[in-house]
């Protein structure tokens, strides 16, 4: 297996994307939540922010830059027949495929802390000037939000591996992954039907994961913080699951 | 056939022969029209009198079809032919209810738009047209007529020291507003038509008191009654029946389950003075006013990462693959080569988002009337403005996907940067959570700025109200959003042109 894995690393740290998607994102998350926390303000009534929401709120952006080096491992392989090239020196695809998801897992894990752990000093740095009190790192709400954004990102990342390696084709797996991610929550936002809202909030993968950020009015949200990313993982562990099916049954 | 025609012909043959875009394509519009008829179906108006649900009233639409609010405290006699109305106001005064900070005490104040003066009207039901002269709390003296028309006269508050008079003359279908400091001296406002016998009078409204909220969740906005009590003397019409006593509407009031009136206005008459008190608005109605055309084109956000995809790798797939040393073998010139794939994928994606938004809109539509909405259907001018404009969305996005991927060579590169610049501050500015001035900057700089083409109804300048991006309201014009996005199409497809030039295949 480490074998396996030192081969994923090798390749990965020699894809020329990976090289700057991955300062890329924690640039991104840094700056949109920078952007956020600037343009906050309350009036004198108060306008109920969630500092430790709007801090992380990069991480809405940012993780679109963690799906796309994990479906990258899969689809850039596939793309260019090195995959064939993987599979024989290692034929037991199931063990390619866990070197992988250890793989994109560790480097979400890494960089997400990185851009969590960024944005959090943004927050303490920008939000006070605003009027809006800031967590520290030491209030467990904040430590809940913080760590759980950094579970996250890297569920984030395995949910998309095991896509890409149903989809195959790299470009229509990260269209396919996005589209997951942003389209439930668009629609929950619009529709006006509050069970339904509620139903969709609870089960989308990126509204669920999310739900861990929260810090006040934690019984307004639509799932508990840790059941959410709970139901995340549940997505990424299916999505592994699938992914580890056709990568076993189906020829490259 | 030119060779230009040539080239476009052979990028067609290429587009259509390969499954997964011509599916694709299909998709995109597809997905788009079902995810705005679920979307509709899903959303249900209910309406409450008291604690009885009851189905929802019909909207009041002013002259040219659009919701408008409409309520005020009248005194009025009907004038026939010519006439005029003249009268002094000497005190404007009011109370808001449980403000901010601490939302727990009745307060005096008035809001800046709160208005008293004298209005011509054609009857006294809801959306009729009129015209009105009227001073205002903190916007001087206004003439405004048909909701959504405003002219700005002599700037100012009223007070005993410093009183209006305000002065409507009609002389066949002209109406003119003057207003003066003294009586004397009389400065024109302005003018406008208004044929028919009208009802002529005084009036008092007041919108309510708005917090908007610069916060987190897209903004907020509160909202609380406010009335405005006025003091009018010096009160003489002309060319109203003699005898014609002044009878008084409260227009627009609607009736609490027991009969009496909600939040009733008033006046009282003491010799010549007279005292009017009401609350509502005679405007347009701006801010959140229910469901409308980002709703039913929700679905465009996925149809959009599709086209992405096909336009991407429509780009990429071609210098991936090494098809594109057989394109330049047949036509060398790089530039030509690249206006002709704009050209195919451009067409093609601006029928698919016309049609998409052609059928989804008027569809979406019905199942929401269904639904017990009020909103009147978008008139057949602004359906054909917004569903070009997002055949124009549409088609901007797929060339700037493409330029990316012609560009970048990798169609997940070029598929992450589209989505991330034209999906994702869309995303963030409408649904993110993020403040409203962050929203607008979103929608301004990045390529998203387009997606202004959404907004039907107009911001009012003198109408307050929550205009973020979350109900509807864009920072920058229609045009001005796809003049951003084509833009930033126009520099990718031209990197990309340069580095096909420069650069070996």
């Amino acid at each position: 297996m480490s074998r396996v894995l030192y081969a994923e690393w090798t390749k990965l740290r020699t894809e020329p994307a990976a090289l700057w998607l991955v300062p890329c994102f924690v640039v991104v998350t840094v700056l949109m939540s920078l952007f956020a926390v600037a343009s906050a303000s309350c009036g004198q009534g108060g306008c109920g922010i969630d500092p430790a929401v709007l801090s992380l709120a990069g991480v809405q952006l940012g993780q679109a830059l963690v799906v796309l080096p994990a479906v990258l491992t899969i689809g850039g392989e596939h793309s260019t027949g090195l995959l064939r090239t993987t599979l024989t020196a290692t034929p037991r695809r199931i063990v390619v495929l866990a070197a992988k998801a250890v793989l994109t897992g560790g480097l979400a894990l890494v960089a997400g802390t990185a851009a969590v752990l960024g944005c959090v000093a943004v927050g303490r740095a920008v939000l006070p000037g605003n009027g809006i009190a800031a967590l520290s790192l030491t209030d467990g709400p904040m430590l809940r939000a913080t760590a759980g954004s950094v579970l996250y990102l890297v569920l984030i990342g395995l949910l998309a591996l095991g896509v890409a390696a149903v989809i195959r084709d790299a470009a229509a797996s990260a269209g396919a992954v996005l589209a997951l991610l942003y389209a439930v929550p668009l629609i929950a936002a619009v529709i006006n039907d509050p069970e339904l809202q509620r139903t969709l909030r609870r089960f989308a993968p990126m509204t669920a994961g999310l739900a861990v950020q929260a810090t006040t009015d934690l019984q307004r949200q639509p799932i508990g913080p840790w059941a959410g990313l709970a139901v995340l993982a549940a997505w990424s562990a299916a999505a592994l699951l699938c992914g580890g099916l056709a990568f076993r049954l189906r020829d490259p | 056939m030119s060779d230009f025609g040539r080239l476009v012909r052979a990028e067609w043959t290429k587009f259509r022969t390969v499954r997964g875009w011509v599916l694709g394509t299909v998709a995109a519009a597809l997905v788009t029209v079902l995810l705005g008829l679920f979307v509709a179906s899903n959303s249900i108006s209910s309406c409450s009198n008291g604690t009885v649900d009851i189905e929802c009233p019909a909207l009041p639409l002013g002259p040219d079809g659009q919701p408008v609010r409409d309520k005020f405290f009248f005194v009025h006699r009907t004038l026939a032919g010519d006439g005029a109305i003249t009268v002094r106001v000497t005190s404007m005064q009011g109370v808001i209810t449980y403000p901010p900070p601490d939302h727990d005490k009745i307060v005096p104040g008035l809001v800046e738009w709160s208005k008293a003066g004298v209005i011509a009207k054609v009857g006294t039901a809801e959306g009729s047209r009129y015209v009105a002269l009227m001073v205002t709390a903190e916007h001087g003296v206004r003439m405004q007529h048909d909701f959504v028309h405003d002219t700005a006269g002599r700037p100012g508050a009223v007070s005993a020291g410093t009183p209006r008079w305000l002065r409507l003359t009609r002389a066949g279908d002209r109406v003119t507003g003057e207003e003066s400091a003294d009586g004397a001296a009389w400065t024109e406002v302005g003018t406008a038509t208004l044929a028919g016998p009208v009802e002529l009078g005084l009036f008092v409204t007041s919108p309510s008191d708005l917090t908007v909220n610069n916060g987190a969740g897209g903004g907020s906005v509160q909202a609380r009654l406010a009335t405005a009590t006025a003091t009018f003397d010096n009160v003489t019409a002309t060319g109203t029946p003699p005898g014609d006593d002044w009878r008084r509407d409260d227009v627009g009031a609607e009736l609490n389950p027991d009969g009496t009136l909600h939040h009733p206005g008033g006046v009282e008459q003491a010799g010549g003075v007279l005292t009017v008190s009401g609350n509502g608005d005679i405007a347009p109605l701006a801010g959140e006013s229910g469901p409308g055309v980002q709703l039913v084109l929700i679905g465009l956000v996925v149809g959009l990462i599709v086209v992405i995809v096909v336009a991407a790798v429509n780009g990429s797939g071609e210098l991936r693959r090494g098809l594109i040393g057989v394109t330049l073998l047949a036509s060398p010139r790089r530039g030509r080569v690249v206006a002709a794939k704009a050209v195919v994928l451009g067409a093609v994606a601006f029928v698919t988002g016309t049609a998409a938004a052609a059928l989804v809109i008027p569809l979406a539509w019905a199942v929401l009337t269904d639904n017990g909405f009020r909103q009147p259907g978008l008139p057949l001018p602004t359906l054909v403005r917004v569903a070009v404009g997002t055949g124009l969305l549409v088609a901007g996005t797929a060339l700037l996907a493409l330029g990316l991927g012609l560009l970048l060579r990798r169609g997940l590169a070029a598929v992450g940067l589209a989505v991330a610049v034209v999906v994702l501050p869309y995303l963030m500015a409408v649904i993110g959570g993020l403040p409203p001035a962050a929203a607008e900057w979103l929608l301004r700089l990045t390529p998203a700025a387009a997606f202004a083409i959404q907004q039907v109804v107009p911001e009012y300048a003198h109408v307050l109200a929550g205009y973020t991006p979350a109900s509807g309201y864009y920072p920058l014009p229609a045009w001005a959003g796809l003049a951003v996005l084509a833009g930033y199409a126009a520099l990718a497809l031209g990197l990309a042109t340069a580095r096909l030039r420069r650069s070996d295949v």
